[in-house]
């Protein structure tokens, strides 16, 4: 569905990413993992067109979105989920999520946007509760859980996020990856999930890549991953027997 | 029956963005953890990134045989020895032996893929699989036992000889799968014939063979003696061993694992690639080993790429079985022998022509190698006494250069054929 071959992206002199490939079939999970500045952010920045690429493909369902402007991509299908939230903070909350489907507002389909907020206030009940509250006011989890939504109103084919489990507490980490399992089984979504929590991020996907200095250096199923020994040590923390 | 469907079938520009992405992951890692392919790499002036198509791997340089003896026995591991959880070696006939190794996820892989050939060989967990082949350092046993346990056949390590044996666990542990050599599995057939044992009398449905080059012909004429249905599979131990490609029942050319391998056909005096279909050397490069991965490894095996599609519906490439060697390797009694072994052994004498012809035939189950060459007139006059030594003294070097017992027959000045171009040395005798 989602197809990235040899995407190259430089910061000034800074090579960031070194022909990066990679795919994400419909309805998967897939991880990118890595490091800090191993390039996963430019990965995902790249794809949603936030960054400019020197050169490589970006393809949806066949058709060439390389370089295209970002509003444009978001119409493809693509939503980014940034890392840090960025929700609308003096906003409430049904306003952010009004927001997300900002590009094809129009007062005829007014009804339609409408029942997809409820929609995301069925995926994520906590936010239901809240929905003329100011964004500013949520905790961590609910913020990420409200990115999420504001995301799924632009009705996307393929969702990218950013770093969702980042600075929130373990129990609400857990929370927020059985809502993104939960975004798959329950609505069939595709993502493509960048994470420094590489154990979580794997226990939830199906597949992933692990990114070093902007290079691929390994791709596999998420239970290949978790039992190489480099993926071990680096990434997870600590050395485990299988 | 396929073991992996969703692998075996895939479309093909979806198995070719998974090839690209593997390789640059090989690609990366060896890079990073492989001096050998480091230095190659930057002597071209190839960095990993600029291999951005598949077709970009003709950038690439070749690994031989000799790059692997040069990095005896670990030089060439991508990972520390405490990730490797399996060595095996591949023979020294002619030097040093080469040595690869496997992570644990290396073995799941191999097992995984050697399910694949197993289960399109007709075999399914419901099996009772006999392993003929030798157990020890080389690949092909625990390639196949480890496959076989895995799709969840019952497996029987019957390792190789001692063939009463073998025929009487065939016959009481009701073996319905033999894998072994085609040679042997030949081997077993007479002896069932001299004994007086009617295949009835065995359970046997299937066979599967590897790791020596056979024909149709005594395809037909194991399967009629062992009433089997009998597929070919490929593989060699510095690549990962068995499990590369293999037969489905079409039994119309090998299914080549192409999510895991690489694979390429070159014209083995030039390097550069053979027009599609055409006959060539086969180049493999691994896409998901981690212990020991393997850019363009020149097999020296002679093949080439099928077109059509497979009625079984399986989609990856398949390869005629192979059928020779580009460089003249000769298996005579399982041992390898080159000619140029045999060359250099005559260049030692005077009174000797330069003129020689190798001629093998097999007399019964043995393989009988004759040397003729052509000798000094000098010699012939008169000097009957003078050529026996020269035989005696030809017979015993060479024995001792192959580890085999060869004949030796000198013939006069010019009565060899001469060759225009490229010179046919041998004369292979055997009906394989």
């Amino acid at each position: 569905m989602l197809k990235v071959k040899n995407l190259q992206v430089y910061y000034g002199m800074i090579h960031a990413l070194r022909s990066a490939s990679l795919h994400v079939s419909r309805k998967e999970i897939v991880a990118l993992i890595g490091a800090n500045g191993a390039g996963k952010t430019t990965l995902l920045s790249a794809v949603s067109g936030v960054v400019r690429s020197a050169s490589g493909e970006v393809s949806l369902d066949g058709k060439a979105i390389t370089r295209e402007r970002p509003d444009r991509i978001v119409r493809e299908g693509i939503a980014h989920v940034p890392e840090g939230r960025h929700v609308f903070k003096p906003l409430s909350v049904e306003d952010n999520l009004l927001l997300g489907a900002y590009h094809r507002y129009t007062l005829r389909k007014r009804a339609a946007i409408r029942d997809e907020i409820e929609a995301v206030f069925s995926l994520f009940p906590a936010l239901a509760g809240r929905r003329k509250q100011v964004a500013g006011t949520l905790s961590g989890g609910e913020q990420q859980m409200l990115a999420i939504g504001r995301a799924l109103l632009s009705s996307p084919k393929v969702l990218l996020l950013d770093e969702p489990s980042m600075g929130l507490a373990p129990k609400v980490v857990r929370e927020i990856f059985d809502h993104i399992s939960k975004l798959r089984k329950e609505r069939g979504m595709t993502i493509l999930l960048v994470e420094q929590n590489a154990r979580g991020a794997l226990s939830i996907a199906d597949r992933g890549y692990v990114l070093e200095t902007g290079r691929v250096v390994l791709q596999g199923s998420s239970e290949e991953l978790l039992a190489n020994r480099d993926v071990q040590r680096a990434y997870l923390g600590r050395e485990r027997e299988s | 029956m396929f073991w992996e469907p969703d692998k075996e079938c895939m479309e093909r520009e979806e198995l070719e963005q998974l090839q690209l992405e593997r390789l640059q992951a090989t690609l990366n890692r060896v890079y990073a953890n492989v001096p050998f392919y480091r230095k190659k790499f930057d002597g071209m002036g190839i960095a990993p990134e600029d291999i951005q198509s598949l077709a970009d791997v003709s950038r690439l340089p070749f690994t031989t045989k000799a790059d692997l003896r040069d990095n005896y026995p670990y030089g060439l591991f991508a990972v520390p020895m405490r990730e490797v959880v399996r060595v095996h070696a591949s023979s020294g006939t002619t030097g040093q032996a080469t040595v690869v190794g496997y992570t644990r996820n290396d073995i799941k892989t191999w097992s995984n893929l050697v399910a694949r050939i197993i289960t399109e060989a007709g075999v399914t967990k419901d099996d009772v699989i006999q392993i003929a082949f030798g157990y020890g350092l080389f690949t092909g046993a625990f390639g196949l036992h480890y496959g076989a346990e895995r799709i969840g056949a019952s497996v029987i390590p019957a390792s190789s000889g001692n063939t009463a044996r073998q025929i009487q666990i065939m016959r009481d542990f009701k073996t319905t799968a033999l894998v072994g050599t085609p040679s042997y599995a030949m081997l077993i057939g007479e002896t069932l014939q001299e004994k007086g044992i009617p295949v009835s009398a065995l359970s046997l449905k299937y066979g599967l063979f590897g790791s020596e080059p056979w024909s149709e012909a005594m395809r037909k004429e194991i399967e009629a003696k062992l009433g089997i249905i009998a597929t070919d599979n490929y593989g060699l131990s510095e690549v990962m061993g068995p499990g590369i490609s293999g037969e489905c029942l079409e039994r119309k050319g090998l299914h080549i694992n192409e999510d895991h391998f690489l694979v390429e056909v070159v014209d083995p005096e030039t390097l550069q690639p053979v027009p599609p279909g055409e006959e060539g050397e086969l180049i493999i490069t691994s896409l998901t080993k981690e212990a020991f991965p393997m850019i363009r490894y020149r097999t020296r095996d002679l093949t080439r790429m099928l077109s059509g599609d497979c009625p079984c519906g399986r989609t990856g490439r398949r390869m005629r079985r192979v059928t020779g060697r580009t460089d003249d390797m000769l298996i005579i009694r399982g041992v390898n022998v080159f000619p140029s072994q045999i060359e250099s052994v005559l260049f030692e004498f005077e009174g000797t022509e330069p003129h020689y012809q190798i001629v093998i035939d097999r007399k019964g189950p043995m393989d009988e190698v004759t040397v003729l060459v052509e000798a000094d007139e000098s010699i012939f006059f008169d000097q009957m006494k003078l050529q026996r030594t020269l035989v005696e003294k030809i017979k015993k070097r060479l024995a001792q250069e192959l580890g085999i017992a060869v004949e030796v027959k000198l013939v006069e000045k010019k009565t060899l054929q001469r060759f225009e171009g490229k010179a046919k040395r041998v004369i292979d005798n055997r009906k394989l």
